[in-house]
């Protein structure tokens, strides 16, 4: 039953055939690596992976977006949001290989061409709404989303889906303040 | 997180035969699972709650009827493979059905509620701290007949009822 990699196979032995052809096409070993084309902020990334690798590594260890960041890396604090999409979705609980075929939007992805902030950065800057900053790329991708979900009218709205969001410093008011802010600029935009 | 084979399937028809051969019994401990949200999937997967030998990704069905919210005169149908976020903003289902969008809306994040399927959502496990902690062997949802580690200690409230 064991289907051994190829890599099991020493390189000077004459690969052994006498195990029997399987009559049907055998899925692939687990192990066997995962070659997939992943689109991320506008550009195609071909990877070959682990095929337990979730998006979020895929993301940082792979591509070196450090930007994403894995802060409980089950689904519970927000950290590692990113678009999907353009929907709002967590990357810790999305296998990389489920990702092929959708667009990816990160941190990284967001700041125009030209290097200046997207909105929704400058008004992160202008009202102090973050302190350590860990949370805070993730904050930002669950704000744009926010706002582009209509679900930012009040502050209670902000503060209710927001909720996914953890931030340890406690930079919520800032952050409420902040989207407040964003929101009237990416209307204009 | 143990290797598993990733498949994905297009068609309903490809969904069912991918469980061909898999014996009835437990759901939990199937070597065949099914990935849509994957937000109960991979959270116990990295766990090492579930240990599926194959995961096959059935999001492809969500452009058919499974997909798809549906209100009429009849009732409400609810497609397996709807997304939370979008039942729980469905105009018709807020209007004619506001139980079911509140209920939703109050549940997770909406990064959760974007990813989750409704049949997911149905789908969920305990949340019980020793079902999702393998270091505990008695556990009679994780291996029928081990035994309750939850029983005599602060949270035996809440066990579940395996």
């Amino acid at each position: 039953m064991a289907t051994a990699s190829s890599a099991a196979v020493p390189l000077f032995a004459r690969a052994s055939r006498s195990e029997a052809a399987p009559a049907r096409v055998q899925p692939k070993s687990p192990r066997d690596p995962s070659v997939i084309t992943l689109e991320v902020n506008g550009r195609d990334q071909r990877l070959t992976i682990d095929v337990r690798t979730t998006l979020l590594d895929a993301l940082r260890e792979h591509l070196g977006l450090t930007g994403t960041k894995k802060g409980c890396d089950h689904g519970q604090c927000g950290a590692c949001t990113v678009l999907l999409d353009g929907r709002r979705v967590l990357s810790c609980l999305t296998l990389a290989v489920a990702a092929q075929g959708h667009r990816t939007t990160t941190i990284e992805g967001l700041s125009n061409g030209d290097g200046t902030l997207h909105p929704m950065q400058q008004a992160f800057v202008d009202h102090d709404a973050f302190q350590c900053g860990y949370c805070t790329p993730g904050q930002i991708m669950s704000a744009v989303a926010c706002v582009n979900e209509g679900h930012a009218v009040s502050d209670e709205d902000i503060r209710e889906y927001m909720s996914g969001n953890l931030c340890r410093c406690g930079a919520y008011p800032n952050i409420v303040a902040a989207v407040n802010q964003a929101k009237t600029l990416m209307k204009r935009q | 997180m143990r290797p598993f084979v990733y498949e994905r399937v297009n068609t309903p028809q490809a969904a069912v035969e991918a469980m061909a051969g898999v014996g009835a019994g437990s759901a939990l401990q199937g070597p065949v699972q099914y990935l849509a949200g994957g937000t109960t999937l991979l959270d116990l997967m990295k766990l090492d709650v579930m240990r599926p030998e194959k995961v096959v990704d059935i999001n492809a069905l969500d452009a058919t009827i499974f997909g798809r919210l549906e209100a009429s005169r009849g009732g409400l149908r609810l497609g397996a493979l709807a997304r939370m976020a979008d039942a729980a903003e469905h105009p018709a289902i807020r209007r004619d059905y506001p139980m079911i969008a509140q209920s939703l809306q109050l549940a997770a994040s909406q990064q959760i509620r974007n990813m989750a399927s409704l049949g997911g959502n149905v789908l969920q496990r305990t949340r019980c701290i020793y079902f999702r902690d393998v270091s505990y062997a008695p556990c009679n949802k994780r291996n029928p007949g081990s035994g309750c580690a939850a029983l005599g200690g602060s949270i035996e409230r809440t066990r579940c009822l395996a």
